[in-house]
């Protein structure tokens, strides 16, 4: 083994029925660094993880690991914790009814003729909170921890059970800069003491602030492994999307420039806690404006606050000059807003039922209960929309679970236009659906916003946003950190300004 | 009416029989008639009507339809509450108790045993329906807004409420020795068919037209299927299930109502005895899927009309009461497994096998 590595993975491949969710990846941790995994979702991050912590089993390729002569096979995270390697998630995986130091020696119980040695459990526990500086005390209540706290636990634990390799899975998304903060000394602690820490996140900043290097996944494979002192943010968005700067010819778009901006939806300062903080954003008759930046930066957190889909708990919104407030999606759909989601499958179709009864429930919930729309108006709302967007369906009685993921968006498409609405929000609408019916989506809402209606288009595919949006609203870690228009909207623009960098804040 | 969209389906096209095969309710039909075709072999007389020496009519297929009427209006209400909450109601049996009980205890005045009437029945009944519809509002309540599982939360009224129904009768079983409070178990003047016929197939129909002229319907199977989507088109998913247990209490009480007729009293300990499991089995039996989405009522009130049939042939057979349950549940596990979807699936794949085969030796 090189020297210095404590974990070497090569060639490592993994398929799921149907995707080839690793391909030919290698990774190499070193003593003492912290590792970024960075990637999109989808990209083989969590893969790469549970390939190495033996909660999948690997199809090809070899795990070693420092101190052992033949590669290592880990069957189950316990094998994997006694080859030395420990995982800290997201959600935090103790017992929250426990104390702390339960939680800490939890399944090797410090014992005295078989019993549980309760004083020397709590000794050691204190011991080792007081070394890593974590205040909180041996016999305090997991629960009564705060979530920082309970990640630190987490952390402690897995520090105590002699791990060599500490895994960190999103370990910041609910954490405030204060108690990431604290989680980043930690970390630097256990790094001097040479523990070698892969630090899997979205959030840019954090990359920046804590990492020595970063190692880029994209659909499953390796894009290579960098010195964070050689990869500037932008670059590294760019290997993140799969785009070089060099081969990315501007499109702009051909969409003619409003004379008159009349506001459909305003909104002041509105937010909600942990998941968008509070923002300003304006879109006008007429207008489409787009909302960009990674995944998980409150893109769709956004929209959602305007929508109601999540109630936001601060600032105002303005429908067409007008205070309004929106408890509820029914609410905003009555102020003339159509949502579509991102995720088709979990928050979009109605599987069971038919295009028919998919396309007109929106309408439908909105006229109420007791003005059903009758067969007859039901229909020729099905027949309009599957012929407009050019639905391909064996009939309008066929369940839309039967149709193809495009044709599913055109039926949510048709569900929002047959409500009329004034303001169109549209989360991902191309998202796995194929090229032609892309340009097709595309360009109905070019014409929808020609014909006066307001639309906000997310897209996490640039050269889509280029052709489609007038401005641009960047997001960045939750927060929207400004707008881009006129000259800038461009790739190279976009991307610098997803990537930030401090200087144009 | 299940006939009449058969013969619809075959004259509207050439492969009518696929057609049939293929539809909703063709299995529960099949079941249904499977049953009754046993008795055809077994009990000859299974179908004989005749008028008997106080002018009413009596044989088995008539006592079959009687018998099946409470369980009928239960399944109309379990099958709303399964399609929108994906989970069922156990609670009703004791509900249908507390109901009788209250209904009793206002037609008595509190006495144990009367032979006039304290108060209007239409009071009582009324009072007995809004009592279940008070159960229903707490079961809907604790699914719909407190996001409880269906079967925990329907489990407290359903260890409770025989014990409530007992309070309301302080544990006393009330009789109301009253011909007119009869007749909603029994027979409406010279009327030769049983009332609760006739309350059945009102409750059924008024159910349908009640989700088929507002969109009840549409959103019930909406919430069913997909709740979040369902809300994010606008519709108030909460309100809606808890809507559904409402309902399902209502019926309850209704139940209730015609079961303590039957017996001019309220039993609290017997009424709608272990009949919430046979209405999630009428439901089941129905081809409805017990984890919610789309429904169909007749299903469910064939399945309950199965399931009395079933019962009647058993002790028709002069099968033992207690050992009746041994030869439903066989039964039922026929019946289930024909209507799986891993049966489904080998019927279809040896199809298939047959036809590749037959393609092959031309």
């Amino acid at each position: 083994m090189e020297n210095n590595v404590v974990l070497s993975m090569k060639d490592i491949s993994k398929i799921f029925p149907g995707v080839k969710a690793l391909q030919h990846v290698d990774f190499k941790l070193r003593k003492g660094e912290i590792h970024a995994l960075m990637g999109e979702n989808g990209a083989g991050k969590s893969t790469l993880i549970k390939v190495l912590t033996g909660v999948h089993a690997l199809d090809g390729g070899e795990i070693r690991m420092e101190g052992f002569e033949e590669a290592i096979i880990n069957k189950s995270p316990q094998d994997a914790q006694n080859h030395g390697i420990s995982t800290v998630y997201q959600e935090v995986n103790l017992c929250p009814n426990l104390t702390v130091a339960e939680n800490l020696f939890i399944g090797r119980e410090p014992k005295k003729l078989g019993f549980i040695d309760w004083r020397l459990m709590n000794r050691k526990a204190t011991e080792l909170l007081r070394d890593l500086d974590i205040d909180a005390g041996a016999t305090d209540k997991l629960e009564e921890c705060s979530l920082a706290k309970q990640q630190m636990i987490a952390i402690a634990r897995a520090v105590d059970m002699k791990c060599q390799v500490l895994i960190l899975d999103e370990p910041t998304s609910s954490l405030d800069d204060e108690e990431v903060e604290k989680l980043f000394v930690l970390m630097r602690r256990l790094k001097k003491e040479g523990v070698g820490i892969i630090f899997v996140t979205h959030f840019l900043e954090q990359v920046y602030a804590v990492c020595d290097r970063i190692t880029v996944l994209r659909n499953g494979e390796l894009v290579g492994e960098y010195e964070i002192a050689d990869l500037p943010r932008v670059e590294l968005v760019a290997k993140m999307m799969g785009k070089d700067f060099d081969d990315l010819a501007d499109i702009k778009s051909a969409h003619k420039a409003l004379d008159k901006f009349e506001p459909i939806v305003e909104a002041n300062g509105l937010g909600r806690k942990g998941s968008i903080r509070p923002f300003d954003f304006t879109v006008n008759k007429g207008e489409v404006v787009g909302l960009t930046g990674l995944l998980g930066s409150g893109r769709s957190e956004l929209v959602r606050a305007i929508y109601g889909a999540d109630k936001p708990d601060s600032g105002e919104l303005l429908v067409k000059g007008k205070t309004v407030k929106i408890n509820a999606p029914i609410d905003a759909m009555k102020l003339g807003m159509a949502y579509l989601p991102e995720d088709r499958k979990k928050d979009g179709i109605l599987a069971d039922l038919s295009v028919r009864e998919n396309i007109i429930i929106a309408l439908q919930a909105k006229k109420g209960m007791f003005h059903p729309m009758s067969r007859k108006e039901m229909e020729e709302a099905a027949d309009k929309y599957i012929e407009m967007l050019q639905i391909k369906t064996a009939s309008r009685e066929t369940p839309i679970k039967s149709l193809s993921g495009g044709n599913q968006q055109k039926v949510i498409i048709g569900r929002w236009l047959l409500t009329n609405p004034d303001y169109l929000i549209l989360d991902e609408p191309t998202r796995g659906i194929d090229i032609g019916t892309k340009t097709e989506i595309q360009k109905l809402v070019l014409d929808l916003a020609d014909q006066g209606m307001a639309v906000t288009f997310i897209s996490s595919e640039v050269e889509e946003m280029l052709r489609t949006c007038s401005r641009m609203g960047v997001l960045r870690d939750g927060k929207k950190v400004g707008e881009i228009t006129g000259e800038d909207l461009s790739q190279e623009g976009i991307m610098k300004a997803i990537a930030g960098g401090g200087s144009d804040e | 009416m299940s006939n009449r969209k058969k013969a619809y389906t075959t004259t509207k096209s050439g492969h009518g029989i696929r057609q049939i095969t293929s539809m909703r309710l063709f299995l529960p039909i099949v079941c249904l008639l499977a049953v009754l075709l046993v008795n055809v072999i077994t009990t000859p007389n299974f179908f004989v009507i005749s008028m008997s020496g106080n002018g009413v009519l009596s044989g088995y297929i008539v006592d079959v339809v009687n018998r099946a009427s409470e369980l009928v209006i239960l399944a109309v209400g379990m099958t709303l509450v399964t399609a929108a909450s994906g989970g069922q109601d156990i609670s009703v049996g004791a509900v249908m108790a507390v109901a009788a009980a209250v209904c009793c205890q206002i037609l008595s005045g509190g006495e144990v045993s009367v032979n006039s009437l304290a108060n209007p029945i239409i009071l009582g009944i009324v009072a007995a329906i809004l009592a279940s519809a008070l159960c229903g509002a707490f079961n809907g309540f604790l699914v719909a807004k407190l996001n409880i599982q269906p079967m925990v939360a329907t489990l407290i009224l359903f260890t409770a409420g025989r014990g409530i129904a007992q309070l309301v009768t302080n544990g006393q079983i009330t009789y109301i020795r009253v011909g007119s409070y009869q007749v909603m178990g029994g027979y409406i003047g010279k009327c030769p068919i049983p009332t609760p016929i006739f309350i059945a197939i009102a409750v059924v129909i008024i159910v349908s037209l009640i989700l088929k002229k507002t969109a009840l319907g549409l959103y019930i199977e909406s919430v069913g299927i997909n709740g979040t989507a369902s809300r994010l088109v606008g519709l108030n998913s909460t309100m809606i299930k808890f809507l559904t247990y409402v309902i399902c209490g209502v019926m309850a009480g209704i139940a209730g109502v015609v079961a303590s007729s039957r017996i001019y009293s309220a039993d609290a300990n017997n009424i709608g005895l272990n009949l919430e499991m046979d209405a999630i089995l009428a439901v089941a039996l129905g081809g409805n899927v017990l984890g919610g989405g789309k429904f169909s009522l007749m299903g469910s009130v064939i399945g309950a009309y199965t399931i009395q049939a079933l019962t009647t042939t058993l002790y028709a057979m002069s099968v033992k009461g207690d050992q009746l349950p041994v030869y439903k549940a066989i039964v039922v596990i026929i019946i289930v497994i024909i209507q799986s979807p891993v049966f489904k699936q080998f019927l279809a794949n040896r199809k298939a096998k047959q036809a590749s085969v037959v393609k092959g030796g031309n």
